[in-house]
């Protein structure tokens, strides 16, 4: 046995922090399929996990890999997989069984150019509304972006404790360019990371009911093998798991899986603020782009603008009502991020009217150059 | 759709094998003459007899009228997406390998959208059940034509026939590295009791093909009524164990055959990661 923990100081890709992040916060199943710029999360997982009692398989493609994670998951296993946007699009039946059963895990999709096959080896973030929206049905899902490789370290540890939390998948976006860059991250001593495993339940096995809300709006989960006799369906199903056609299930059903999301945004929202106390303007970024907004608000404020920035750590949910306050008090908002204006339409929708809001994007393939947030800095406002 | 039984609102069992049922889901969606209630209760009946602790036995179902099955054993189980429940049940095995894990599906899920997914447990050796209810058509969904469905029959989508030729799903299991391999029909209760049995007695990827009416959607075009259906099941197949699964595609002009056709061991894949991944350190 190897430690899960490797505390100490490291010089490692986002890709290789992301798997460390995942062994830390007590992840022991991986299945996954090659994709770039993903792979090397499954090729450290594939080294690492056998070491720390855990257990890798490369399946046949993402589908059998997101379903071999939730299948794991109801063993009572922490489990994730990684991908990018083709792996990313297989997958979107299955997460939607994983938020209909409420099942646990993480799912990384290092985002890289697209549509379709795009630019393998280049990043992008344009998988954000799939990522919110991408499997069918009406749901919630807690959405998270790391800016680098400490952060993807850190927020892979994060994603696991809210997918244990809120019995929720949850999904990591990072992309290419932090995927595969090296970076020094540290890696604390394993009593100092907090780690969260999903609630189990207590009592008579016969009157369990699988999906009837506990605290937080969070029903305790029972595994497969325990001798609860759970059944679990992608059906519209009661408090106990069983099917029921109805109109009144459904929206009772639709209520637990959202409600536990929605009435716990405090809980589960993070953002960053900097220099956002006496701005005018905000800048709206996430993901890697949160580094080139840096470099242009500091720019910027030397030539006298008086422009903060907003990091979104949590993108979905997506705090409304943040953006909704700061539009009261500013003159307007760019958002940067490297695609066509996926998140810079969700500022819209919070914003309004009220005031000018504007988005420092491109297609993918590189990030968004400080210089081009500046220069709408300099001409919009 | 079946009448509520009013004995089941009693506390006795009424059935030998309401320990195993969720009798409170009890009317099931099973049309009456469908053949899958006797492949379910075959099975309920050959995991009691294995006398294994029932809960450590796992069932998973994919999508479809045979799917269902999953929504009515009282174990734990599993009632996934369509095609999916061989990587979802590879996932239960991995994570626990202690649990005894059963896939219990239709032919369209197993081997059309899930075919990609079987192959390649079989390959693995994955230490699964996985028992296919073959109807030779899309039941849930129909009666539209499947991979299963044979050259020139009817469906709702083949009015004139099928030009497709099906799969020889022995033929697959086996090509494709399944270490135990039979098929019967619903009708041969006792041999397919005792085939489930065995095969879930026996490590590594067990497959039973389960030949069985769906009057409803594949007999009506089919000029066959549901008696037809089981007398060609009686007379017009042979019990050949040990056959070439090559030899056995599905032919009732011919004659049918049933039997054992493979029964080989071999390392399991967790066997094999574990002497690879875990024997050193
Ligand atoms: C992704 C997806 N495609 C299509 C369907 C529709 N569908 C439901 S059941 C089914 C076929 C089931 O056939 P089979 O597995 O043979 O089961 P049977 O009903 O015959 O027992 C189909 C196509 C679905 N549920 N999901
Ligand atoms: S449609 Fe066919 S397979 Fe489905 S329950 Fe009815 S008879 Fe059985
Ligand atoms: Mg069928």
């Amino acid at each position: 046995m190897e430690p899960a923990v490797l505390t100490g100081e490291h010089y490692i890709t986002g890709d290789v922090a992301c798997a460390e992040g995942a062994l830390a916060a007590g992840c022991r199943f991986f299945a996954g399929y090659p994709i770039t710029p993903a792979t090397e999360i499954a090729e450290h997982m594939s080294i690492r996990l056998p070491n720390v009692d855990g257990t890798y398989i490369q399946m046949e493609d993402e589908i059998s890999a997101i379903a071999a994670v939730l299948g794991a998951s109801w063993t009572g296993a922490k489990s994730m997989t990684a991908t990018s946007g083709p792996g990313f699009s297989l997958m979107m039946e299955n997460i939607g069984l994983g938020i209909c059963t409420e099942t646990p895990c993480v799912i990384a999709n290092v985002q890289r150019g697209g549509p379709s096959t795009g630019l393998p080896t280049q990043g992008a973030q344009s998988d954000m509304m799939q990522a919110r929206w991408g499997s069918h049905g009406d749901y919630e899902i807690i959405v998270l972006a790391p800016s680098s490789c400490q952060d993807t370290f850190y927020l892979t540890i994060t994603a696991f404790n809210l997918s244990e939390t809120y019995r929720v998948p949850v999904l990591l976006m990072t992309d290419e360019i932090v995927g595969h860059m090296s970076e020094k991250v540290i890696i604390p001593k394993a009593h100092e990371i907090k780690t969260v495993s999903r609630v189990k339940p207590k009592g008579r096995k016969d009157h369990f009911k699988l999906f009837k809300p506990g605290a937080k709006g969070v029903a305790p989960m029972a595994c497969a093998g325990e001798g609860y006799n759970i059944h679990v369906t992608g059906l519209t199903h009661d408090e106990k798991g069983y099917p029921v056609m109805s109109v009144d299930t459904q929206a009772e059903m639709m209520e637990r899986i959202t409600g536990k999301i929605r009435n716990n945004l405090a809980d589960i929202s993070r953002t960053e603020s900097y220099l956002l106390d006496d701005a005018e303007i905000v800048v709206v970024s996430y993901g890697v782009s949160v580094r080139t907004s840096l470099a242009a608000v500091e720019e910027a404020r030397k030539l006298g603008i008086k422009v903060g920035l907003l990091r979104l750590i949590t993108v979905w949910p997506f705090p409304d009502d943040l953006i909704r306050n700061l539009s009261e008090k500013v003159k307007g908002f760019v958002t940067v991020e490297i695609n066509l204006g996926q998140i810079h339409r969700e500022v819209q929708r919070c914003v309004g009217w009220k005031v000018p809001t504007f988005l420092a994007g491109h297609p993918g393939g590189t990030i968004i150059p400080p210089e081009n947030v500046i220069e709408i800095l300099k001409e919009a406002f | 759709m079946v009448q509520t039984n009013s004995r089941l609102q009693t506390k006795d069992p009424c059935h030998p094998l309401d320990d195993l049922i969720r009798t409170d889901r009890i009317p099931h969606i099973w049309c009456s003459g469908c053949g899958i209630g006797t492949a379910f209760s075959s099975c309920l009946t050959a995991i009691k007899s294995t006398g294994f602790d029932l809960k450590k036995f796992i069932m998973v179902s994919g999508i479809g009228c045979s799917g269902r099955a999953a929504g009515y054993v009282k174990l734990d189980s599993f009632h996934t997406t369509h095609g999916r429940a061989i990587p979802f049940a590879t996932g239960i095995k991995l994570g626990n390998p202690e649990l005894n894990v059963i896939v219990f599906s239709g032919d369209g899920d197993l081997f059309a959208i899930g075919g990609n997914h079987f192959i390649h447990a079989a390959r693995r050796n994955m230490d699964i059940t996985v028992i296919c209810v073959n109807n030779l058509n899309y039941g849930m969904t129909g009666g539209q034509a499947a991979a299963t469905t044979p050259y020139k029959a009817k469906s709702t989508t083949t009015t004139l026939g099928n030009p497709e030729d099906p799969f020889n799903l022995p033929l697959m299991a086996y090509a494709s590295g399944a270490t135990y391999v039979a098929r019967w029909t619903m009708l041969h209760i006792r041999d397919l009791t005792d085939s489930i049995e065995e095969a879930l007695s026996k490590k590594g990827f067990s497959f039973i093909e389960v030949l069985t009416p769906c009057p409803i959607n594949y007999g009506r075009r089919n000029k066959e009524k549901p008696l037809d259906t089981l007398k060609l099941y009686q007379d017009n197949t042979i019990i050949k164990n040990g056959a070439n699964p090559s030899e056995v595609d599905i032919d009732f002009e011919k004659g049918v055959i049933l039997g054992k056709f493979v029964d080989e061991d071999r390392p399991t894949h967790g066997e094999k990661y574990d002497m690879i991944y875990r024997a050193v350190s």
